[in-house]
């Protein structure tokens, strides 16, 4: 049986993420060849419409307002409901991001429906779909149906679900006018910390530091590598516990949970609740001055040596071929 | 100030996993307070400290969740609560848990409600949105600062390494994040006075819930592990060889740069 699905699409920095790209990839395998509507919501969005019916959408709803400008769950909920109450979708994909995570659960309480968390693979398609989601910050995995029939809601994490090939269509790019009201929150200020706007859960390259960064200074080499190959700084909790870096840098079972394509540790011994964060990257290189160290044992490739040897060499290096 | 914690009792964040039967084994394992929930229960204590009021701290589980109800009184919230599921709720999702927990609050009149943003076994995030949203209050997800001055409540939270300064009001319910404080160790006297303060065992019937109600809407079919990764290449020689080696294996063999 093919669904409608709803899909959010989610804007940063003025461009479209790459995760409403791979959303909409999922939403095409859930709606087993229904109907796939993308969603946007904002102050002015309307010219992101055609990018995602170029990515696989078939239709495109705006729904713009000036209380949409920053995301609150009250004003993006309100604009949400609105958009399923026309439209009564079969199903709904969100990305696992910072919006997508804290509006999921009020759309999936109202609509008195399971939501399935952190989606990294879809299994079957249409009314068959059964979905592969990390558990215990992925040390290991569970694959999750819907029981009865209801709206099946998603969310995926970003990295994980190829996006569709781009390619020029025609969709339709309606507006939808909602009344947005009653506001509980009110947006003061973003302070940017994350550097060059490389987010840790989208990034492609991690360059992660360790207890043996040895310093907040420690992490400048670790910060070069990762703005010559556009990627982000993380850090295991020994480095963020010994106040070298933020706690938001933190990967591991209490931190973030990562897939970049390769993750280069550096200084980090590998204890077993930092590799939960980060055993399912793709590619893992590990820098350690301890051959015998447990890093080694999830690493593809192992450099036994001082990291800050090794780290800025690799800058060096990669800079004559790229 | 009336100040509720949700928590969860979780596995240790050291433990390994054994899947047998397609479940996770639990024997021998240790468990904890689910570290988010930690950071919510010391900043629930804090709160209370500086405005007045009760923390009671509220938990869905089995008899050997006490455990981690008792370690939270020890830290200092004055009552707990465990609502055992063990005889009526055989699949338990976070639909199940955020009705349930919702039921037990409605006529409880919270100013603040606190959770861990994520539990770190299932981590879905989901039941402290769920329960604010059954309770038509607002919530705020992953705070890292949270000030209460009459009225107004200034936040701030993490959003994907940000940090979004923001106002709102009580009534509240807030999900902690990592960053949000250091949470204190019990004490020995706290330890002690813990084995006095009141702990409620509250059952379905006792909410006023049938077990149709709270029936999960979604199932798990399979858990499994992640397959083994094969050990991977040490690359030998001087290390500027052995970076220039590497470059070109991420480049040519790995394909990732």
């Amino acid at each position: 049986m093919s669904k409608k699905v709803l899909v959010l699409g989610e804007t940063r920095e003025g461009a479209l993420r790459n995760v409403s790209f791979e959303a909409i990839a999922a939403a095409k395998k859930v709606s087993g060849g229904g109907e796939v509507v993308a969603v946007l919501l904002g102050e002015a969005v309307s010219e992101f419409g055609n990018e995602l019916v170029a990515y696989g959408a078939d239709r495109v709803i705006t729904v713009e307002h000036p209380h949409l400008k920053s995301y609150t769950s009250d004003g993006y909920g309100q604009a949400f409901m609105a958009v399923v109450d026309q439209e009564q979708p079969e199903a709904i994909v969100f990305g696992h991001t910072a919006v997508g995570k804290d509006l999921s659960p009020k759309i999936a309480s109202k609509l008195q429906t399971g939501l399935i968390s952190d989606v990294t693979d879809i299994e079957g398609e249409g009314a068959d779909a059964v979905f592969i989601r990390p558990i215990y910050s992925g040390k290991a995995f569970e694959k999750v149906k819907l029981k009865e029939n209801g709206v099946v809601f998603i969310t995926v994490r970003p990295n994980n679900i190829a996006p569709l090939e781009r390619e020029e269509r025609s969709g339709d790019v309606s507006s939808l006018s909602v009344d947005i009201t009653n506001l509980r929150t009110i947006i003061k200020n973003v302070v940017r910390k994350s550097a060059e706007g490389v987010d840790l859960s989208e990034a492609k390259v991690i360059i992660a530091g360790g207890r043996g960064v040895k310093s907040k200074d420690g992490f400048e080499p670790l910060q070069e590598l990762a703005d010559l190959l556009g990627g982000a700084v993380g850090a295991s909790r020994g480095a963020c516990d010994a106040d070298y870096c933020d706690y938001s840098l933190q990967i591991g079972q209490t931190g973030k949970v990562v897939t970049p394509d390769l993750y280069i540790a550096a200084g980090i011994s590998g204890a077993i609740q930092h590799m939960a964060g980060m055993s399912n990257s793709k590619v893992i290189v590990a820098i350690n001055k301890d051959p015998e160290a447990n890093i080694f044992k999830v690493a593809d490739y192992g450099i036994v040596g001082d990291l800050f040897d090794v780290i800025p060499l690799l800058t060096e290096e990669f800079k004559k071929v790229m | 100030m009336n100040i509720y914690v949700l928590v969860k009792r979780t596995f240790d964040t050291e433990e390994k996993l054994v899947v047998s039967g397609g479940q996770i084994q639990e024997d021998g394992a240790e468990f904890i307070i689910n570290p988010y929930d930690e950071y919510a229960i010391e900043e629930a204590i804090t709160v209370r400290d500086a405005h007045g009021g009760e923390v009671t701290v509220v938990t869905i589980g089995d008899e050997e969740a006490e455990k981690q109800l008792r370690t939270a009184l020890a830290m200092g919230a004055d009552k707990a609560v465990l609502i055992n599921t063990e005889d009526d709720v055989e699949e338990m999702d976070q639909f199940t848990a955020a009705y349930i927990l919702a039921e037990y609050l409605k006529d409880k009149e919270a100013d603040l409600i606190l959770a861990g943003n994520v539990a770190i076994d299932g981590g879905s995030g989901q039941v402290g949105p769920r329960v604010a949203d059954l309770l038509d209050i607002n919530y705020v997800t992953t705070i890292t600062s949270l000030e209460i001055e009459g009225e107004t409540v200034k936040i701030v939270r993490d959003i994907e390494g940000d940090a979004e300064e923001l106002e709102t009001s009580l009534p509240l319910l807030v999900t902690a994040q990592q960053g949000l404080n250091e949470p204190r160790y019990p004490s020995l006297p706290g330890i002690m006075k813990a084995k006095k303060k009141p702990l409620e065992e509250l059952e379905l019937d006792d909410l006023d819930i049938d077990e149709e109600d709270v029936e999960a809407k979604t199932e798990t079919i399979e858990v499994y592990l992640p397959p083994k990764k094969q050990a991977g290449r040490i690359l030998e020689g001087e290390i500027p060889s052995q970076v220039s080696e590497l470059v070109s294996l991420l480049r040519s063999e790995a394909k990732v740069i």
